[in-house]
């Protein structure tokens, strides 16, 4: 975890946070899968959850991935870097020892409602009391 | 050549029974015409209401959210308070000053104790997130800027809207045609 310049906002230093992951995921099909013949695609996203001394709440999208209606259900991802910049409002990331990572998706319909749904269970990850001076990755 | 066939089909017709209509039968027509519009904005008027949206019903105007919504498909707006702004939701926006609704999801939100939330929105089909659309030294949106989130759709409906927008003559043969049927037609 570095603190670090975010030039894509407001010019103040604010905490990046890193992190990798694996996710293993098994869609079923079949007779019970979630893409029955309304849905049309999943679109997953991995979001990290957690409070600050600026912000009660935050949630940050790491990384989200579309899954059409007919693509391989199985994802066994390892090693995975955030698709976003994990940028804090502020320095929340120093020290909290509570981030809880959690795998939601959207239900895409051909037609209908749009549901957003939360994997049970979740991970919690503690960030380090101090920055990073070198590259993480 | 086939429809204007049809149109000078439905002039004749037309002419035919308003010679035979008297005063009396073309007020009732007028005050039907006026009843249909008058509850077509009741309905339009209940469902701002109901969903707390003041555009309960929006068209996709832009590939950016593909391949889940395409250019003409019809969304369908809630906009309750009770409803918190959260992370992976599509919300429609509009940027201060501009007319245009975006339609994109929510990447990122920072929420204080008190309910001020700032968040961040992408589209799926972009490959940056939006703080290019915003404006100049604008890094958020906010709660005012939402003009709903997207509870449901259906696809394609909306290209009518789209097809009347970038072509007038097309919306004002439709009004034409629409006025000219409700008027004939006898009850």
């Amino acid at each position: 975890r570095k603190n670090v310049e975010d030039f894509t906002g407001p010019r103040e230093r604010s905490d990046l946070g890193f992190v990798t992951f694996d996710i293993t995921a098994d869609i079923l099909n079949g007779k019970n899968s979630i893409f029955d013949w309304n849905v049309k695609q999943l679109f997953l996203y991995l979001s990290a959850e957690y409070s600050t001394k600026n912000n009660a709440l935050n949630q940050v999208v790491l990384w989200d991935k579309i899954m059409l209606r007919g693509d391989n259900p199985r994802l066994s991802l390892k090693d995975m870097k955030s698709k976003y910049f994990f940028f804090d409002d502020g320095n929340g990331l120093k020290g909290n020892r509570n981030i809880t990572l959690t795998l939601s998706w959207n239900v895409v319909p051909n037609a209908g409602i749009l549901p957003l749904v939360t994997g049970s269970g979740h991970v919690s990850v503690p960030f380090p009391d101090t920055y990073e001076t070198t590259k993480s990755y | 050549a086939a429809a204007a066939a049809a149109a000078a089909m439905l002039s004749l017709d037309f002419l035919d029974d308003v010679r035979r209509m008297n005063k009396r039968q073309l007020y009732y027509q007028v005050l039907n015409f006026g009843m249909i519009v008058s509850s077509a904005l009741m309905i339009w008027k209940g469902l701002m209401v109901v969903t707390g949206s003041e555009s309960p019903i929006v068209v996709v105007l832009s590939g950016s959210m593909e391949p889940a919504f395409h250019r003409g498909d019809l969304l369908f707006l809630t906009n309750r308070i009770e409803d918190p702004i959260r992370v992976g939701e599509i919300v429609v926006f509009r940027i201060e000053g501009r007319e245009i609704p975006i339609v994109h999801r929510v990447l990122k939100i920072h929420e204080k104790q008190n309910g001020d939330i700032k968040f961040l929105t992408k589209g799926d089909n972009n490959a940056v997130d939006d703080r290019g659309l915003y404006k100049r030294g604008q890094y958020w949106l906010e709660k005012k800027d939402v003009v709903g989130r997207a509870r449901g759709f259906v696809p394609y409906i909306g290209i009518v809207t789209i097809l009347m927008n970038d072509y007038p003559k097309f919306k004002y043969a439709v009004l034409f045609l629409l006025g000219l049927f409700v008027l004939v037609h006898r009850e």
